[in-house]
């Protein structure tokens, strides 16, 4: 066995130094441990943003609905309404003006407005047509009463005192239909809170999934930092810190995309107000503003993706170090 | 420093890939680890290096028994072995310097401490002109270097190679095993995989063969 001198032979090609180079790097900041600039990382962001857009259009519209809900209840609500009927021999006006004063002698009256007889033939015109001589026809006159806020009256003796002032008076709570309609809202309402969990579910999987997929690409990284000393709490220190900057990123933008969007179509909607179409949309959407709950649930949204993807890349790192060790 | 005592390996419901190791790495020591291809080398040096845990047997490493230690004290532990990969397993998004610096980043040290020592090593391995070189440019004899200067730049008690001349030239192969003699002159105990027969003929060292899943020492 020939053995070598190690003292004779350090002199090697590669004894020579750079002092320069010591000085350029002095000048450069140290590079991430965990590459802030990947392929990977690029498609989580944008796979982050798609799902957050579509989730906080979800929440959005849920807002909007559950919003237009409550205000066309509380709207209808605060509104009863009596009918005068004619009957031959009574002066109609008469009983409407009598039927006006129960109403407003009744305590939790805010305040009364009788249709006038031009407009109660009003209502009935999409039905009957117009150009009849509608003088002929008994039609019944309406007082709408408008109630004070926080005020219940007292209906059944508002009834009494009707009856026995005006009995051609009928007087009309709408429970009966405020109620089936009331229901219609909330089943619309809890299937729009149902879409929206089971979207929140399916963005939150599918982040997680995206964030393990590019973390798999980071598993050199994982080892090598695992080889050179760095206790676990360290390394996935790093990657959670990484991942929570991607998916704060990624809902930023889909987040500021849905809210853009939001106020776009509210833009249009003031636009085309007033026009029989921008009415059908209102009916339909409400008023097209996103509210602040709309602007809260988006943010929710935000810090959730944010949140999943570092606790995804931070399970993934500590499955790694398991599989590892 | 490290003691194997009636060590043995399996791999799930296999059979024993090591059986009865019995050894010890003294301070300041060199040896060759050798043996023929799958005889278990790599094994070996993953248990020396803590990531992976005998079957049986007992190992003491740096006067602790490894089985009574926590995820953390295995860090710490390894902190004190530098491991050279045939593959080098560089960041290829670091640059050489950034990656012989890594140990003293993980450990949170600032970085005027260590820079000028990091310097000083590269340019004693003969890259001090390739520190801001991303890995991906180096040769394969710039980043066996790279390697081993980021195995030893936290002066480790103990150095394991695995075939670290296994993917270089037999010129560059004589010049890496000096570097590994140095390092053991300056206090570092050496351990070097291979099944280079030439290359050991170089020095004369401690050999420990594997054969079959049994170690022989030949001192």
């Amino acid at each position: 066995m020939s053995t070598i001198d190690p003292v004779k032979t350090m002199a090697e090609p590669w004894d020579a130094g750079s002092p320069a180079s010591s000085r350029i790097l002095a000048q450069r900041a140290l590079t991430a441990i965990v590459p802030s600039d990947s392929i990977a990382g690029r498609s989580l962001t944008a796979v982050v943003a798609i799902l957050t857009f579509l989730a906080a259009l979800t929440a959005g519209v849920v807002t909007m609905m559950v919003g237009s809900a409550s205000d066309w209840q509380s709207e209808v609500g605060r509104e009863v309404t009596i009918q005068v009927r004619p009957v031959s021999g009574h002066d109609i006006q008469a009983d409407v003006n009598a039927a006006i004063a129960v109403a407003q002698n009744t305590p939790g009256v805010a305040a009364v407005r009788a249709y006038t007889k031009q407009e109660s033939e009003a209502l009935v015109e999409p039905w009957l047509g117009s150009g009849l001589a509608l003088n002929e026809l008994p039609i019944p006159r309406m007082i709408v009463v408008k109630l004070a806020s926080g005020m219940t009256p007292d209906f059944a003796a508002m009834r009494v005192a009707l009856a026995a002032k005006v009995p051609s008076a009928s007087l009309d709570d709408h429970r009966g239909w405020i109620g089936r309609m009331r229901a219609m809202a909330e089943t619309a309402v809890a299937v729009g809170v149902a879409i929206l969990a089971l979207v929140v579910v399916v963005t939150v999987l599918s982040v997680t999934f995206a964030t393990r997929g590019a973390m798999a690409t980071n598993r050199p990284i994982i080892e090598v930092l695992h080889y050179v000393g760095a206790t676990d709490s360290f390394i996935a220190a790093q990657f959670q810190r990484h991942f929570l900057f991607l998916g704060f990123k990624g809902g930023a933008i889909g987040g500021a995309a849905a809210i853009a969007l939001f106020g776009v179509l509210g833009a249009m909607n003031a636009w085309v107000s007033g026009t029989p179409a921008g009415e059908e949309a209102a009916a339909l959407f409400g008023s097209l503003s996103l509210g602040i709950t709309g602007y809260i649930a988006i943010f929710v949204l935000i810090v959730l993706m944010a949140v999943v993807t570092a606790f995804a890349s931070r399970r993934t790192v500590n499955q790694t170090l398991e599989n590892i060790d | 420093m490290i003691r194997f005592e009636n060590v043995g390996l399996r791999y799930g419901v296999g059979p024993e890939v090591l059986r009865d190791l019995s050894f010890r790495i003294e301070g300041h020591s060199f040896q060759f680890l050798t043996g023929p291809s799958g005889a278990g080398k790599s094994s070996l040096l993953r248990m020396l290096f803590l990531s992976l845990k005998p079957t049986r047997g007992l190992i003491s490493m740096f006067d602790s028994d490894i089985a009574t230690l926590s995820k953390d004290d295995r860090a710490t532990l390894r902190r004190r072995i530098g491991i050279v990969f045939q593959d080098f397993r560089l960041l290829d998004h670091l640059t050489t310097y950034e990656n012989v610096a890594l140990p003293f980043r993980v450990l949170g040290k600032d970085e005027a401490s260590y820079r000028a020592e990091v310097v000083e090593l590269l340019q004693w391995v003969g890259l001090g002109e390739r520190m801001s070189a991303l890995p991906p440019v180096l040769s394969g004899g710039e980043k066996q270097r790279a390697a081993i200067a980021r195995a030893v730049i936290a002066r480790p008690e103990l150095l394991l190679a695995d075939e670290p001349t296994g993917n270089v030239d037999p010129n560059l192969g004589q010049r890496l095993l000096r570097l590994f003699i140095e390092l053991n002159k300056s206090g570092t105990s050496v351990v070097i995989a291979t099944h280079d027969i030439a290359l050991m003929d170089e020095y004369d060292a401690r050999r420990l063969v594997l054969h079959e899943g049994r170690l022989h020492v030949y001192d």
